[in-house]
């Protein structure tokens, strides 16, 4: 038993990428909390599709010889929006709207979500 | 429309100042702080002993309420250290009205000072990304701002041409006004030349790093008469906060001051068409086109249109930052109260750039990644 946030570390480290939705809402939303926003009613875990869209994105620029990087919001197909970064594709490609779809890696010894072009 | 309960116009600005606008080194935060605060209290034409409620926010210190009480020796019936970014300000506005009008306090000191250009040169804040956003890099809290624009220009077709007449406006208010840190040419060519830092943000569309502090009295209104200045009442105030993480934005080009703005219309019984003089918190170009929208001088959408072609300039259609705004007058961080001081000097009719026969004076602050909202509306006494 713990807080939200340590269960969702924890299924993230072990491959999982775990969404919250209202028991009765039904609503997804992220981060994880304790109980869900606006109605404080009881929350369960769900493993979402993966998928989502680029809802916007920002290429970050780096003094050489570090090279740019970007950070987008992603819209889950669930309805809630988080920011990650979208692998696979020079940062100039990357465009709103685009499908992408989770994958977990391991950065910096923490397991991280990023996402991959549909 | 409901007042919301508001004591509309029963309070007003009594006294304001600011110091060290642009640099200032050699001093704390803390001290220009102090020094805005004794200069706002002169201007009054009160003493220190006088103020009983204390409001204020430093960047550097999160018990500045208790801080500057202890540093100028104040007592106060009330210390409000309210914390919302840039948007603190207009909240303390908010309760103090409120509590001098329900006779808790006589005399209110809000103040705000920032040496962050001297004292390092970067923006001076203890706030960062949550830990669900910091392993991505975002820049805090550039990159929030970037998100938004890149949003906004994807959906309604905003271009970098009109987020640099944002920052070309306000430069154009800042080369006559001797306050401002910031002057001299700047074209759009300029700005869109300038080095992209977080797309679409580049250096032109960032608001200044410079020190500087502010302060502003407020009394009951009935005590504000037999006062010095001319009258500056408040007639309405309201804050709204909506997130504070950018990715929890139910939609990112619609901020809170859509609410902050029209309870503050309501709580004032104007509109925005009704508006003579406007202030609004410009971190970034595109807070300034948002703003033009959600506190509705242009509709939805229509923000990067109703900027271009000096729009907001001087001579322009709406007279918007007219001491130069964060862009080109000053930037010490949570900018919100030099807004109040422009707002007040315009109905005053002391502003460097004063709009004439200036009667309702609007100053909205914003604070975080777009996240708290608060509007200000000052009047003439003849809107009384």
């Amino acid at each position: 038993m713990s807080g939200a946030e340590l269960e969702w570390r924890a299924a993230l480290a072990e491959g999982r990428f775990l969404l919250q939705r209202g028991v009765r809402s039904g609503r997804a939303f992220f981060p994880p909390r304790i109980a869900e926003p606006e109605t404080g009613e009881p929350v369960e875990w769900f493993e979402p599709s993966g998928r989502g869209t680029v809802y916007s994105v920002t290429v970050i620029g780096q003094k050489p010889p570090l090279q740019a990087y970007h950070v987008a919001l992603i819209e889950l197909a669930e309805g809630p929006r988080l920011m990650s970064r979208v692998e696979g594709l020079p940062t100039d490609a990357i465009r709103i709207g685009m499908a992408v779809t989770a994958r977990i890696v391991q950065e910096d010894g923490q397991a991280l979500l990023v996402f991959d072009p549909a | 429309m409901s007042g919301e309960g508001f004591p509309r116009g029963a309070t007003a600005i009594a006294g304001l100042a600011t110091f060290g606008v642009g640099e200032m080194p050699g001093f704390s935060a803390m001290e220009m702080a102090a020094r805005a605060g004794l200069l706002a209290v002169a201007d009054a034409g009160l003493t220190l002993a006088a103020v009983d409620g204390l409001f204020i926010c430093l960047p550097d210190d999160l018990f500045a309420g208790l801080s500057f009480a202890e540093y100028l020796g104040l007592r106060p019936r009330h210390t409000d250290n309210n914390r919302t970014g840039g948007a603190s300000f207009m909240s303390h506005v908010a309760t103090a009205a409120a509590m001098l009008d329900a006779g808790m306090i006589d005399v209110a000191l809000i103040a705000h000072g920032s040496n962050q250009r001297s004292g390092g040169g970067k923006l001076s804040t203890p706030a960062r990304s949550n830990d669900y956003e910091a392993p991505y890099r975002p820049m805090f809290p550039l990159s929030s701002y970037a998100l938004a624009a890149a949003r906004h220009m994807h959906q309604f077709g905003t271009t970098r041409e009109q987020l640099a007449a944002v920052a070309v406006a306000a430069r154009g208010w800042a080369n006559t006004n001797p306050e401002a840190f910031a002057t001299g040419p700047l074209t759009i060519a300029d700005c869109l030349a300038s080095r992209m830092i977080s797309s679409p943000i580049s250096v032109r569309d960032c608001c200044l790093v410079t020190d500087g502090a502010a302060a502003i009295v407020m009394t009951r209104t009935d005590r504000a008469r037999d006062l010095p200045q001319s009258l500056v009442p408040v007639l309405g105030a309201a804050a709204a906060t909506w997130w504070t993480a950018i990715s929890q934005a139910p939609d990112i080009t619609i901020t809170a001051a859509v609410e902050s703005g029209a309870r503050a219309y309501a709580m004032a019984g104007v509109s925005a068409a009704e508006i003579d003089v406007v202030q609004v918190y410009d971190a970034f170009t595109i807070n300034t086109i948002l703003f033009m929208e959600d506190l509705g001088f242009c509709s939805k959408g229509e923000g990067g249109d109703f900027v271009t072609g000096g729009g907001i300039a001087p001579g322009g259609r709406l007279a918007v930052n007219t001491n130069g705004g964060g862009l080109s007058c000053c930037h010490p961080g949570m900018n919100g109260l030099m807004g109040i001081v422009e707002a007040a000097r315009q109905v005053r009719g002391t502003a460097a750039n004063a709009i004439p026969d200036a009667e309702l004076s609007l100053a909205h602050g914003n604070g975080g990644t777009l996240s708290a909202q608060a509007t200000v509306i000052l009047g003439s006494a003849a809107t009384l």
